[in-house]
């Protein structure tokens, strides 16, 4: 069914809606300990062992979970058997169950990144030949910083810190170390020159993200890299009607993470934001939660 | 791809995930990640 330019964008703009309550939801549901800002502590209770979808630092003061990332980089360090079992493990039912929706949906620095976007201020589209290479600096990440100096410094000194956390996650310096630091007194005093790091890397990326859509998910986030890893095999999945679609491109045009929907729409950068769906005239774009019930157009491809 | 393949690499994934949770939580994962989660990370804040 053909449905016209003012339909589509109506139907985008309730779309954009309701993932905005989501993801605020989600933010104040990862973060609900509201004491923890009151106190300037963090929350210690039983949740706090299990892992959330999301790239969200154990340290906020809100936190109710702990950050898969940060989890994974102590459990390296920290485990007699080295192996982090209980992390890859959640990491890998997250990613089959929902893959890059979690990004898209649940992410608390997603969303600031997003609400960042939205300023009105001229966008840069990035050209494909810087943004394809640049698309893989996420798995560096994930591989050096992660997993790779995490090993090789446990395996040497017996401990190791946690190397992503410390030089680059700008989601803690934003949720935990800003807010901290300005509550405590005390964890004022001692900051140094990797604060300093922190808080310049924070805003150049902050600053990036009204500029370029999800600045930070596109180029370096690790948890993407491995939800993206999992993207074609989820659960969540987005299905392509090639007798419907009409090839006008609008899909593409409006996807933050620059995917060629037509070509690959399970693509392993899609964050299943859903916008694409929304502004498809010929509504040959749907989402499914189940195991397939037509093949996918893209799975395989790439 | 198959269908049918696809299904069976999620399952397989699904099955091996719940295993390696369960693994963890034997081997007591659960308690390390909680330590670790409870106490202010001043690495993860930028101040270390």
């Amino acid at each position: 069914m053909h449905r016209n330019r003012m339909t589509t964008d109506d139907a985008a703009k309730r779309q954009d809606r309701f993932r905005t309550i989501i993801r605020l939801a989600a933010t104040v549901f990862f973060n609900g300990y509201a004491a923890g800002f009151l106190k300037a502590d963090i929350f210690t209770g039983r949740t706090k062992g299990v892992c959330v979808p999301v790239l969200n630092c154990y340290s906020c003061p809100g936190a109710l979970g702990a950050c898969p990332i940060g989890s994974l980089q102590s459990l390296i360090g920290n485990t007699g058997s080295r192996i982090p079992f209980y992390v890859l493990g959640s990491l890998m039912l997250f990613g089959v169950l929902f893959g890059r929706l979690l990004c898209g949906f649940l992410c608390p620095f997603g969303f600031i990144q997003d609400l960042l976007h939205k300023i009105p201020l001229k966008k840069i589209s990035v050209p494909q030949k810087i943004d394809r290479p640049l698309r893989w600096l996420k798995y560096a990440v994930l591989l050096l910083f992660v997993v790779a100096l995490p090993v090789f410094t446990a395996v040497k000194d017996g401990y190791t810190v946690p190397y992503f956390c410390e030089w680059i996650c700008p989601a803690g310096t934003l949720e935990a170390g800003i807010p901290l630091v300005i509550l405590d007194p005390g964890l004022r005093a001692l900051i140094g020159a990797l604060f300093d790091w922190k808080v310049v890397l924070l805003v150049l990326i902050l600053i990036g993200s009204i500029f370029v859509p999800r600045l930070f998910c596109r180029y370096l986030c690790p948890l993407g890299a491995v939800y993206a890893l999992f993207n074609r095999f989820a659960l969540y999945h987005m299905e392509l009607d090639q007798n419907k679609c009409v090839k006008c491109g609008r899909c593409s045009e409006v996807c933050p993470m620059a995917v060629d929907v037509i070509k690959d729409i399970n693509s392993p950068e899609c964050i299943r934001c859903g916008k694409c769906k929304a502004i498809c005239p010929e509504g040959a774009i749907t989402s499914d939660y189940s195991m397939c019930k037509k093949q996918p157009e893209s799975v395989g491809e790439e | 791809m198959s269908i049918k393949t696809l299904n069976i690499i999620r399952i397989v994934l699904l099955v091996v995930a719940i295993v390696l949770i369960v693994i963890g939580l034997i081997q007591g994962q659960y308690f390390s990640v909680l330590s670790k989660a409870i106490r202010t990370c001043l690495e993860c804040i930028g101040i270390a």
